[in-house]
């Protein structure tokens, strides 16, 4: 293996968990923000110029807290929790293609970290992997409370994951491949494969929405029946790992979903302004980010518009409702396209 | 029987239709006014920096008046105290001896005198009872404190400076047909 490319992937590797971790920082501001305008309020606004350092005061107070492992929790698995949460809500991100390619001295950089041909397994392994940090801490702090948003996490998850997975079924026979970096590149222009699979994107997105735990499916950690679901007992960095690592899931589920669906780094109409290679290569990573910023808009936007479901409700909608509509989805475009590709 | 206001409906439990059902125009319709909101004036205010405007004849914090020439005019007769429903007020009256004439203005005089901000209701009571003009609320709120000792302000904070420039200002309150209806001797307070 060539120097340059270690050295250029290490500092890349650096360069995407800065901003993962800035981008996660700032949706907590810019979710108070969201959730006061839309209750006509200002939300924070005294810590800087427009309470821009908020998130670093919620860091400083998080870290400040005291300590508590409770006597009965189990205290390694208490500890690790947290860990895997946030480890799997990191590692994520690596296989996003994050913009196209950048000539730096007549070389080649893809910037994308790792261009796996199974890309999208790789999200969904480490999306389910993220469930245990969740069941573990729940389990873990010998709490009733704890316990039962874990038992509900788990359930919510695996009943979402499969209609999820179903959606992206559909999606990969329209693009044929699994690598993200193929799927984005099929989606050149405004190709995006919003407009062919207008439903899977539907049920993907409702599915995030559950697997990040963003109300309306925020169940496991439902504070008017749970007190705080799985993080009862955690205090402290613990806590905030825990909640950190929601916002950097909802950060990678745009970052996905805006890969998906709407064309990754793609920008319509970029063929004909004539740039240079690095000019397009920069410009589709700044359109990447604001697709993917628009997206936690919509995050925030539906937590703060619609109550949270009943665990029935839930339910219902997963198993009854979803997962038939993804098998006719991937039923209706396998149709679709072997007629097409017949005639 | 009659409605009592024009919001409410009549609950039913019948079956959703298909719309309902997919939820999605409701979700749509929800955010579409959450949306509304978002660029809607806000109803908070940016307090310290920008305050709302009070009524003229808002009742907050107490002042405890001067005359013109700077004497305390009121004379520990109790009376604001018996009127007040909130038990706030206590005080301590004193004789006024010779020499003090520049001071109180009638011969007894409160030498201490407590309003417990806590205990106040902001009625404006008191300053209904009162014979003498002395006490009235004013515009100024009472500022927030960490314990409850300091709510219970004493003469320091109540009567107002000598300095005539740094009078507070009442004459909102202290009208002339509210002065008349305290000389009206139809009234049990001036029998
Ligand atoms: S305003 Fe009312 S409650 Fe307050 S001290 Fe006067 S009489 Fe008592
Ligand atoms: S009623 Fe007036 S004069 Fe009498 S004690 Fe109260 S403030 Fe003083």
């Amino acid at each position: 293996m060539d120097w340059t490319i270690l050295i250029y992937k290490t500092i890349f590797l650096f360069i995407i968990l800065l901003v993962t971790l800035l981008v996660a920082m700032y949706s907590t501001y810019g979710e108070r923000k969201v959730a006061a305008f839309m209750q006509d309020r200002r939300g924070p606004n005294r810590a800087g110029p427009f309470g821009l350092l908020q998130p670093l005061a919620d860091g400083v107070k998080m870290f400040m807290k005291e300590e508590i492992i409770p006597l009965s929790a189990n205290r390694a698995l208490f500890i690790l929790g947290p860990s895997i949460a946030m480890t799997t809500a990191l590692l994520t991100g690596v296989v996003i293609p994050w913009g196209g390619i950048i000539t730096i001295g007549g070389r080649e950089f893809s910037l994308q970290i790792a261009d796996l041909n199974i890309g999208i397994l790789y999200v969904f392994a480490m999306v389910s992997i993220g469930v245990y940090g969740i069941m573990i801490g729940g389990w873990a702090s010998n709490n009733k409370y704890a316990l039962y948003g874990a038992i509900r996490a788990a359930s919510q998850m695996i009943s979402y994951e499969l209609a999820m997975g179903m959606s992206i079924v559909a999606l990969v026979i329209t693009t044929g491949s699994l690598s993200l970096h193929e799927i984005v590149a099929q989606q050149h222009g405004m190709n995006w494969n919003i407009f062919y699979q207008p439903l899977g994107f539907l049920i993907f997105l409702t599915c995030a929405f559950a697997e990040t735990n963003r109300a309306p499916f925020d169940l496991p950690e439902c504070e008017t029946e749970l007190v705080g679901g799985y993080h009862t007992e955690y205090s402290s960095m613990k806590l905030g790992f825990y909640l950190f690592a929601e916002y950097i899931n909802m950060f990678i589920s745009s970052a996905v979903i805006a890969t998906l669906y709407f064309g990754g780094y793609n920008m319509p109409f970029i063929d004909q302004l004539g740039l240079s290679q690095n000019a397009v290569t920069l410009l589709g990573t700044m359109f990447f980010f604001m697709k993917i910023l628009g997206m936690i808009f919509l995050f925030m936007w539906i937590r703060w518009t619609l109550p949270r479901f009943r665990y029935d409700q839930l339910m219902n909608l997963g198993w009854k409702g979803l997962i038939p509509l993804a098998i006719f989805n991937i039923l209706a475009t396998g149709i679709f396209y072997y007629f097409t590709e017949l005639s | 029987m009659e409605k009592l206001t024009n919001r409410s409906r009549v609950v039913s439990d019948k079956k959703m239709t298909f719309l309902e059902k997919i939820y999605l125009p409701a979700i749509v319709k929800g955010m579409i006014i959450t949306l509304k909101h978002f660029f809607s004036k806000k109803a908070t205010i940016n307090y310290p920096e920008q305050k709302r405007e009070f009524s003229k004849v808002y009742r907050g914090q107490h002042v405890l008046k001067r005359d013109d020439l700077g004497r305390e005019r009121c004379t520990a007769c109790g009376l604001c105290a018996v009127a007040c429903p909130a038990e706030a007020i206590t005080m301590i009256a004193a004789e006024r001896k010779p020499g003090e004439e520049n001071l109180y203005r009638e011969e007894k005089y409160a030498a201490v005198y407590e309003i417990n901000m806590l205990r106040c209701i902001y009625c404006g009571d008191c300053e209904d009872a009162c014979p003498k003009e002395a006490i009235f609320l004013t515009d100024r709120i009472v500022a927030s404190q960490y314990h409850r000792e300091p709510f219970v302000y004493g003469k320091d904070i109540l009567v107002e400076p000598l300095d005539p420039e740094k009078r507070i200002d009442v004459s909102a309150r202290q009208t002339e047909s509210v002065r008349n209806f305290k000389l009206n001797k139809r009234f049990a307070h001036n029998k």
